[in-house]
């Protein structure tokens, strides 16, 4: 398992999209290299032929009847939204000026 | 009128009922108690003192006018600031939640309030439930009422301590790798985490999806299966809830008898690491109940060694993928949106703004977990080292009725002694996280005081859909304690 550095750190920010200080990427580069060093211990345990678990209690399909039940009430969602218009969410451009 | 905030939640609501008391003297006696004590415990992030009020009127109306009540009527109850309450705002110990108020109950809300359960308000807690000591939350940490420089464990430490400051009798916390458990531990109070899919997740702010579940907090074991049972029950709004009838777990408690049960003592939980206090406590409440008729044998459990390191991958992956959904765009917090910044830029520095450092810490460890490259090694090593957790409990259900273990590997440390050392802090949960995993239900329960005169908790897993097993070897282990000790662990706390 390879060590994590400031650049991957970035890297992973800006998927993640969050942005990150100096400081906080030399940070978060040292802490995460000790914790991945701690949970590394994972990769001892022979595990090719284990199926993987991705939930506690398995349960597939679970389905609904297809009937019409009220949804929120739409002021009362724009109520708490950062920006509202119209009836609707208002949101920063998402695309560029040309 | 103080004899109503020792009061357990049987008797207040045996006393509303036959009008010994109104639901809203108990209520307006716990509001009291908050103003005197929780400037100093910080349990609180909000407390609706009008709306439990209301509440409390409506249980002393269903009194006088003779209607039947629920077990728990007018009981009140201090709720983890991670499940929506329509019109109270819900944070989740983060600023990126500061003011939002959500417009629907969670199915948990919806639940306590049909059983006239009175919600006094919303309590302090780890951001987005991430943390073992409540530090981490965006409103500063909460003190623990035993000794106030020191953590009340976490996620849930506000309602652990509004419980155990004699704030509420019964709180709701959640519990994704022991944040239920281990503060119930280290405040001397009870604490349940249910079986995954007991109780409905519908309302509850998504940590770790595959692990979170709510449940009671009490200051004793039937208390605590009352709340259970409330609680719990199939929820067609959650995929993921069981479509079983719900364990009796209020007939085990009251029970307490666990003759000829086969109790197995978890090996790997023990030795290095471990307090000697915490291990002395734990022998002795073994002692107990062997000396009540259940047979003890030795258990091992390889796999569970493995239990932090698969947590601390499967958890981060979930909640770098749950939290993708505060994006400044629908609800929450939203920063420089200034005209000139663009949506992807403003959600950037709105999640800058609006998450703390442990919330990053694990985004970015569940980014980089998930990527392509490392996926096989960490992710998906990490969920085949959860079916070998799973397969160590049901090895062990071929010979004993439930596992026992302590609940933590210490007493309660100092606020601030672990802040910056993440791996130190992760190690705090190194004994709840195996049933997480695995999905089973546990509990906590109180079995004395260790080295520094601190609680220590007895943890008790069951096979998945048990959760009357764990209740039962609790409520045999406080009874045989409070013949000792001539009532509750936390009658030895100082008074605040």
């Amino acid at each position: 398992m390879s060590a994590i550095s400031r650049d991957d750190v970035a890297h992973l920010a800006s998927l993640a999209r969050i942005e990150l200080t100096e400081q906080e990427l030399n940070d978060y580069a040292g802490q995460l290299d000790v914790i991945l060093t701690a949970v590394a211990s994972i990769s001892e345990v022979a595990a090719d032929d284990i199926p993987p678990t991705t939930h506690a209690v398995p349960v597939v399909n679970v389905f609904r009847d297809d009937v019409v039940t009220p949804s929120l009430d739409r002021d009362s969602v724009l109520d708490h939204a950062p920006a509202a218009e119209d009836g609707r969410f208002r949101v920063p451009r998402i695309l560029d000026e040309e | 009128m103080s004899d109503l905030i020792h009061a357990s939640a049987v008797e207040l609501a045996a006393q509303i009922a036959n009008k010994t008391v109104s639901a809203i003297e108990v209520t307006q006696a716990h509001l009291d108690r908050i103003a005197e004590v929780d400037g100093r415990v910080n349990a609180f992030l909000h407390v609706d003192a009008d709306g439990a009020l209301e509440q409390a009127r409506a249980v002393d109306h269903a009194v006088a006018s003779g209607q039947a009540l629920s077990p728990l009527a007018g009981v009140p109850l201090a709720l983890k600031d991670v499940l929506t309450q329509t019109g109270v705002p819900t944070t989740a110990g983060s600023k990126i939640l500061e003011g939002w108020r959500p417009p629907y109950d969670a199915t948990v809300v919806e639940r306590l309030r049909d059983a006239g359960v009175v919600i006094l308000g919303k309590t302090n807690m780890d951001e987005f439930a991430m943390g073992s000591s409540t530090e981490n939350s965006a409103y500063g940490p909460t003190h623990n009422p035993w000794d106030l420089e020191r953590i009340p464990g976490g996620s849930s430490g506000g309602s652990a301590a509004a419980v155990s400051a004699y704030e509420a009798p019964l709180a709701i916390g959640t519990d994704t790798g022991g944040s239920i458990r281990q503060p119930a531990a280290v405040t001397g109070i009870v604490g349940a985490k249910p079986t995954y899919g007991a109780v409905s997740r519908y309302g509850l702010v998504a940590f770790s999806s595959s692990l979170d579940q709510a449940g009671p907090f009490a200051r004793t074991v039937v208390d605590t299966a009352l709340l259970h049972s409330v609680i719990a029950g199939h929820d067609p709004r959650d995929s993921t809830s069981i479509k079983e009838p719900v364990p009796d777990v209020v007939g085990a408690a009251k029970s307490a008898d666990v003759s000829n049960m086969r109790i197995g003592v978890v090996r790997e939980l023990s030795g290095e690491g471990y307090q000697p206090g915490v291990q002395a406590r734990f022998d002795e409440a073994v002692e107990l109940l062997r000396a009540q008729g259940a047979e003890i044998v030795e258990i091992s459990c390889p796999s569970f060694t493995y239990a932090l390191g698969a947590y601390y991958l499967i958890a981060p992956s979930e909640c770098s993928s749950n939290l993708a959904r505060f994006d400044a765009m629908r609800f929450g917090l939203r920063t420089d949106d200034n005209g000139e910044l663009s949506a992807e830029d403003v959600m950037r520095h709105t999640r800058a703004a609006g998450f703390g450092p442990e919330v990053k810490r694990r985004i970015i460890l569940g980014t980089y977990a998930l990527s392509s490259g490392y996926y096989d090694a960490y992710y998906g090593q990490a969920q085949k080292v959860r079916t070998l957790i799973t397969r160590d409990f049901e090895a062990a259900w071929a010979s004993v009725d439930v596992l026992i273990s302590p609940t933590t590997p210490t007493e309660p440390f100092r606020i601030g002694e672990r802040v910056n050392d993440p791996v130190a802090m992760y190690k705090a949960d190194l004994c709840t996280l195996p049933s997480s995993l695995y999905g089973g239900p546990a509990i906590s329960v109180p079995i004395g005081l260790g080295d520094e005169n601190l609680p220590v908790g007895l943890q008790v897993m069951a096979p998945v859909m048990a959760d009357d097993q764990v209740y039962r070897v609790a409520g045999a282990v406080e009874k045989a304690l409070a013949q000792q000790w001539g009532g509750l662990l936390l009658d030895q706390a100082v008074a605040l």
